[in-house]
């Protein structure tokens, strides 16, 4: 990766309404706060424009909450904004994600006309009885309009999230949303296939408390989880990361940069950065972050060598190609077996970790039992 | 000293009924020191006392009290431990008394300990008085209360002070009938000394501190003295008695008095409480009656979480064993565990205190095994073992029987809830004695118990069927033969020594199925599949299994993320750091103390 260039993070913490099983940052508001919202963000991004010396980035990504929610205009001048106070490369992914049902044909104009390359769906399931359990606000059918604006409006690059292990769903239901996805015309060029995971604080983590959450059981987990490789890769899709697949060349950038160390700036509330090797996070109150947006934040961990060793690690492992036992020596000056050998032939020996050419990664099992092997790395 | 104007006496009460309070209040309403000692600048002694920062765990405490006839009356309050786990220590308390004040809750009447107490209390032949407390509860009913205890205990009440301890009401009137109703010490002074040890602590400048009630002779500085059951001898450095929190040295302790006796004693050992204190060259003819060497009820195994730890636990224990002669420790060897320490206590709330206090004033993080009563094995070549760790059960082969250890319980509970108390003890492998309606339809049932059936959680489950009502109270009745079988737990198949235990061959069964579903809650998955079993004499009576680990993984980790999932992984990998390898399987610390959870369901 190219470590001069570094990549931008926009939150927009707004939706529609929350999802039963959501842990991110984001509510509900009205149209005057969004408005100030956008104000304090753009008076951010200018700040850490110039504090960075217009740096070059390979890829933004605006990101919630769910930007789509927002009136086209707001989004044209927070990349108005960018445009201004950053240098974008030549070839920089440009993302922005959207939900079904938030978007028209004409927003769709409005965001490709200023410089947005990429749309990311959160669309989860095909099923509108598996939506509405999830507490989605859309139905399939919206969906379908929405792909139908995107494609209308010139995009060729569209991720859909998907989820398993969604409340009362099947193996078969599962099936039909991968191949109802991957049928698409013109098909996305990324999918993310995530399992759904209980976070705490959510509605979902009560209601599995109470003995309400009806989660598929472990067999079906496991055989909706391996199925999902096999039926993207007949479409086509790579599995490049542990929940994400692309077809060849459409790996999203910028979360690869989360994985393999790059910079990042985080502007937004409660948007994360990393640079210089710290990691900081801004407020997560809206009021502090309106108040003042560029000195809201604060320092989460200052990465020791061993720390960054270690994060080399647990994130490059998350790359199905794994990590590079050169690059490791290049960027840490010391051997990858001096300091993981005891893990890494341990793990090799069960089965969970191998090596190829230059390359050390997770096995299948491995993949699937990824905190275990991470664990040892910490 | 005026013996006539002594007063020895203890309270007793059912817990919650207002003990410590009326002692308090006792305490308060009556001075320190009689007119004569003041004079004789007795505070100079105290303030040495409290430079040296000694002040007394009141045990006992002597107070004087100016009666209505004008005569000032020394009164030596006795504390009484409340729990059952210290009924010999309690026994040898009230030994030392000539009297007892009983305590009667006016709204909740009489309860278990209530009776155990009195009866106890009468066994020593005190003369025992009621007073009926709380009497300004809304609920109160001091007739009702009264006529309960002429009915249930037989003793006379009606004329009983009526009092609220906590608002200070009627205490002048308990005063009075300390003085008029609890007899005065009889006792030789001249007689050979001979003076009960009813408690005793370690003081790191005094050594052993005895106290003592002396019932013939006299005892000063000089005396040589002997302990008539350890035959520990040593010349008297010190007595005294037991100002409120001091002690203040005296010339001379004489029959019928209560004080204490420091005489460079190195060890609790050698001052065992029952025993009898005497003078070497003039001994009494005979110890005083009741003595018991104390021996631990409850046994089991206390390892340090972190190996390194042992040493630490070593000295924690020691200095505990300093002042708690019957703590009972020594080194044992855990395949699973490793290197800890088998200890034997009086019962469960002493095993609780004793692991509190490692925990707490010690700092140190423990393991326990589940708790085991002592078993006798007779072995078929004549010999009998006391078995304290299940480890050490001898092969079948070699076993003709074994015994175990059978208490007599009391249980008090309102009429509702008898059927419900009966199945558990039905269930406990209790044995019907007897029950009687006492007054108010409440009843008092009597069962005798295996102990093994009620240390782990008898009580718990006690309360939860009376909601909360039912009192309780045990005294050890003897060992009785029994059909008891070792069981055993393979984890993938290997034997985990300090998960073994003693069970009645009838809830083997039962206990094995729950024991087994109990670890497969608490092992984690590991890469492979995991047989937890349990079995008897090698056959397998019941087997779960922790399935093999099929997904650990974070679907989504993005720049925002990265920190707080690192904690997770971090918290997991904390997790694994204080679990125990046996074999190729790693067992949290928490399962080795599952046993005692098996009945959490109930």
């Amino acid at each position: 990766m190219n470590n001069n260039t570094s990549e931008l993070y926009i939150h927009i913490p707004f939706c529609v309404k929350k999802c039963l099983y959501c842990d991110f940052l984001s509510f509900a508001s009205d149209d005057k706060v969004k408005e100030k919202y956008i104000d304090a963000l753009c008076e951010e991004l200018m700040f850490i424009g110039k504090e960075r010396c217009n740096t070059s980035l390979s890829s933004v990504f605006i990101g919630g909450g769910t930007p789509s929610v927002l009136p086209a205009e707001l989004i044209v001048r927070v990349m108005e904004c960018v445009k201004e106070n950053f240098t974008l490369n030549g070839e920089a992914e440009v993302t922005i994600e959207c939900n079904p049902g938030t978007v028209d044909e004409e927003k769709m104009r409005a965001y490709f006309g200023c410089g947005i390359n990429r749309i990311s769906f959160g669309l989860q399931s095909v099923h509108d009885e598996e939506l509405k359990k999830l507490g989605r606000i859309h139905t399939f059918n919206d969906f379908l309009n929405s792909y139908d604006a995107a494609v209308k409006a010139g995009f060729t690059n569209i991720n859909v999230d998907l989820m398993s292990d969604i409340p009362g769903q099947s193996v078969d239901s599962w099936n039909r949303t991968l191949k109802t996805i991957c049928e698409l015309k013109p098909a996305p060029t990324h999918i993310s296939a995530y399992s759904l995971i209980v976070e705490e604080g959510t509605p979902f983590a009560d209601m599995a408390e109470e003995g309400k959450l009806d989660i598929p059981d472990e067999d079906t987990d496991r055989e909706m989880y391996h199925m999902t490789s096999k039926i993207l890769s007949e479409y086509g899709y790579e599995r490049y990361e542990i929940s994400n697949y692309a077809k060849e060349g459409h790996e999203c950038r910028h979360n690869l940069g989360y994985w393999t160390g790059v910079t990042y700036y985080g502007a937004g509330l409660g948007a994360a950065s990393y640079y210089e090797g710290c990691r900081f996070t801004n407020t997560s109150e809206l009021p502090v972050y309106m108040d003042d947006p560029i000195d809201s934040f604060k320092l989460d961990e200052k990465l020791t060598n061993a720390d960054r060793m270690s994060e080399y690690m647990i994130l490059g492992l998350r790359l199905t190609k794994g990590v590079s036992i050169t690059e490791f020596k290049e960027r840490f000056c010391r051997n990858l077996s001096d300091v993981y050998g005891r893990e890494i032939e341990r793990f090799k020996a069960e089965g969970l970790l191998a090596e190829e050419d230059d390359m050390l990664h997770l096995t299948e099992q491995g993949l699937d039992l990824a905190n275990f092997v991470m664990q040892a790395f910490i | 000293m005026d013996k006539s104007l002594i007063r020895n006496f203890c309270i007793v009460a059912h817990i919650d009924h207002g003990k410590s309070t009326l002692a308090d209040r006792i305490i308060e309403k009556t001075g320190l020191l009689t007119a004569r000692e003041m004079q004789e600048q007795v505070l100079d002694n105290m303030e040495l006392e409290r430079e040296r920062g000694i002040t007394i765990k009141s045990q006992a405490v002597r107070t004087v009290y100016k009666a209505n006839d004008g005569k000032e009356y020394i009164f030596n309050l006795i504390d009484t431990p409340g729990h059952v786990d210290f009924n010999y220590e309690v026994s040898r308390s009230l030994a030392a008394c000539d009297g007892a004040i009983l305590v009667v809750d006016a709204a909740q009447g009489v309860e278990a300990q209530t009776l155990a107490n009195v009866y106890l209390a009468l066994d020593h032949n005190l003369d025992v008085f009621p007073v009926i407390n709380k009497i300004d509860l809304p609920s109160a009913e001091p007739q009702r209360v009264k006529d309960e205890i002429e009915d249930v205990i037989g003793i006379e009440a009606q004329d009983a002070p009526l009092i609220s301890a906590k608002n200070g009401i009627g205490i002048d009137e308990v005063l009075e009938a300390i003085v008029n109703k609890i007899p005065a010490p009889s006792g030789d002074e001249t007689a050979p000394l001979q003076a009960l040890i009813f408690d005793s602590l370690y003081d790191s400048y005094k050594g052993v501190i005895v106290f003592v009630r002396v019932m013939n002779g006299t005892v000063k500085k000089g005396t040589k003295i002997k302990m008539m059951a350890t035959g520990a001898s040593e010349e008297v450095v010190e007595v005294g008695i037991f100002g409120a929190g001091r002690f203040i040295p005296c010339e001379e302790l004489s029959a019928g008095m209560v004080g204490y006796i420091t005489a460079s004693i190195k060890t609790l050992s050698e001052t065992e409480v029952g025993d009898t204190v005497t003078e070497a060259d003039n001994p009494c003819a005979e110890p005083l009656p009741g003595y018991k060497k104390v021996q631990p009820v409850v046994y089991c195994g206390v390892y340090p979480a972190d190996s390194a730890k042992y040493e630490d636990l070593k000295e924690a224990l020691e200095k505990l064993q300093l002042n708690d002669a019957s703590l009972f420790y020594e080194p044992e060897t855990s395949l699973a565990l490793g290197f800890g320490f088998r200890c034997g206590f009086l019962g469960l709330l002493h095993l609780d205190i004793i692991q509190e206090r490692l925990e707490r004033e010690y700092d140190l993080d423990l393991v326990t095994t589940a708790p085991s009563v002592v078993y006798k094995v007779y072995k078929t070549d004549g010999t009998v073992i006391d078995l304290t760790n299940p480890s050490n059960l001898p092969d079948p082969s070699e076993i003709e029987y074994m015994e175990e250890p059978i208490v007599n319980a009391e249980i008090m509970v309102t009429k509702d809830f008898v059927g419900s108390i009966m199945e558990l003890c039905q269930q406990r492998r209790g044995r019907y004695i007897s029950m009687e309606y006492i007054e108010a339809g409440r009843a008092l049932i009597k069962y005798e118990l295996p102990l093994n059936e009620i240390i782990y959680d008898f009580f718990d489950a006690l309360k939860s069927r009376s909601r909360g009502y039912a009192s309780f109270d045990y005294d050890l009745k003897g060992y009785e033969k029994s059909s008891l079988v070792k069981l055993d737990i393979l984890i993938n198949k290997e034997q985990v020594d300090a998960l073994s235990f003693i069970v009645h061959s009838d809830s083997a069964y039962e206990r094995g199925r729950r024991m087994c579903e109990k670890l497969k809650d608490e092992i984690p998955r590991h890469l492979f599949e995991i047989p937890i079993q349990a079995c008897v004499g090698g056959r397998v009576i019941a087997r779960e299994t922790v399935k093999a680990m099929r997904k650990d993984v974070l679907a989504k980790c993005y720049g925002g993320d990265i920190t707080r999932k690192k904690k997770l992984l971090e918290k997991q990998k904390e997790g694994k750091k204080r679990m125990r390898q046996v074999g190729s399987v790693e067992i949290p610390q928490s399962a080795f103390m599952s046993v005692l959870k098996l009945d959490d369901d109930n």
